[in-house]
């Protein structure tokens, strides 16, 4: 009778920690709605700093709607993804025309995460592509879980509204569309 | 009775404990190029063979078709290239196929270490050439360890029981010498430094 006690409690415990993973597990962001609590650690790098507007002295952790930006785009990216790997220059080309843009620069801002990749890994992409706009490491997939799984490339847009609160306007699953298009559904979508 | 009400309440917890684990994502193979076309195997135990080489000892050699149709010998690269093996357990399995993709992107990396790839599977030529269209143009032979079934795999001690081979790195430098081996916990994906690491010990 001991024994069978000692089972239950290792299955209880078993069944908690399955639990309480799945608590953390989220669903893919759905439009209209707000980003879960993604917590992504401050950019070393001065020009990532500066481009996020976060403060050169910032430190810690911040969160996406702190961004200085009226729309911000998520990449949710693996090094290891052929199709991520295949889409680099296009989003890079994406970044580019918008910093191109006076109209555009400055509100609309791109961020990737690496989802299963480690900061050596994200780097490694970001060098092989280079990525001129900061990119998080997620190497034990804890926002990858927020996020429900989703597969990778994955683009999320984000909009943030003056009183601090902000809304997913974009959430799709795949490569862009064509740069031109994505940024155009982008304006329209967040009404710059 | 009390017999009964024991293995009654031992099915019924059992049952909970593999609801519960079914539940454990694998996240893997997340890449929209294999749409829903990668296996789930669900979690496997880590480990499951006996190494029979050694780190400082010589790497045996071995002879095997490559998915471009040329034999290749692990002599051909002795004086020359350091070599990095690399088995994976399974075509179309989850972390198989967010393995070799990021290896794909960092071929400078290897030039960096004078180092050649070698991928592995215990696959057959036709299903490792499906799997691997999916990935991009490799830059390093694929090649299959089918026939006789994991015999390199085998050879190293790297064959598992059920006839997949481990998740395993082998260093091997210019005099073929073997480095570094990692026989990696086959449900996770080694990080990329550690080889690495590795590599630039062979400057």
């Amino acid at each position: 009778m001991k024994k069978i006690r000692v089972f239950c409690l290792i299955v209880i415990i078993i069944v908690w920690t399955c639990a309480y993973s799945l608590s953390l597990a989220g669903s893919p962001p759905a439009v209209g709605g707000a980003l879960p609590d993604i917590k992504l650690s401050m950019p070393k790098d001065l020009a990532d700093k500066n481009y996020l507007g976060l403060g050169i002295f910032g430190f810690g952790s911040f969160t996406i709607p702190e961004i200085k930006a009226n729309v911000v785009i998520i990449e949710i990216f693996s090094m290891y993804c052929p199709y991520c790997q295949r889409e680099a220059p296009n989003v890079n080309q994406l970044y580019e025309k918008i910093e191109q843009n006076a109209a555009l620069k400055g509100k609309i801002k791109i961020i990737g995460i690496g989802v299963g990749n480690t900061s050596y890994e994200v780097g490694t992409f970001k060098k092989k592509y280079s990525v001129l706009f900061p990119l998080f490491a997620d190497a034990d997939y804890v926002i990858h879980k927020m996020i429900g799984e989703v597969r990778t490339p994955y683009f999320i847009g984000v909009k943030l509204n003056p009183d601090g609160s902000h809304q997913i306007i974009y959430s799709k699953l795949g490569e862009l569309e064509g740069v031109d298009q994505f940024l155009a559904t982008i304006m329209r979508l967040s009404g710059l | 009775m009390k017999g009964y009400a024991k293995n009654v309440l031992m099915v019924i917890l059992m049952g909970v404990l593999l609801l519960a684990i079914s539940f454990v994502p694998t996240a893997y193979a997340l890449s929209d190029v294999y749409k829903n076309n990668i296996y789930n195997t669900g979690i496997l135990k880590p480990k499951d063979s006996v190494l029979k080489v050694k780190v400082g000892k010589p790497a045996p050699d071995f002879t095997l078709k490559s998915v471009s149709g040329d034999a290749v010998s692990l002599k051909e690269y002795r004086g020359k290239k350091n070599v990095v093996i690399s088995f994976v357990p399974a075509a179309w399995t989850p972390v198989c196929s967010d393995q070799w993709p990021g290896y794909n992107i960092i071929k400078d990396m290897f030039d960096q270490y004078d180092a050649i790839l070698l991928g592995i599977t215990v696959d057959n030529i036709p299903t490792l050439f499906s799997w691997t269209k999916q990935m991009g143009d490799l830059w390093f032979p694929v090649l299959s360890d089918f026939w006789p079934h994991g015999g390199v795999a085998k050879k190293y001690g790297v064959l598992r029981s059920d006839g997949t081979s481990e998740r395993a790195v082998f260093v091997i430098d210019k005099k073929g010498i073997i480095r570094y081996i990692d026989v990696h916990d086959i449900n996770k994906r080694p990080q990329l430094e550690d080889l690495i690491k590795e590599l630039e010990k062979l400057k």
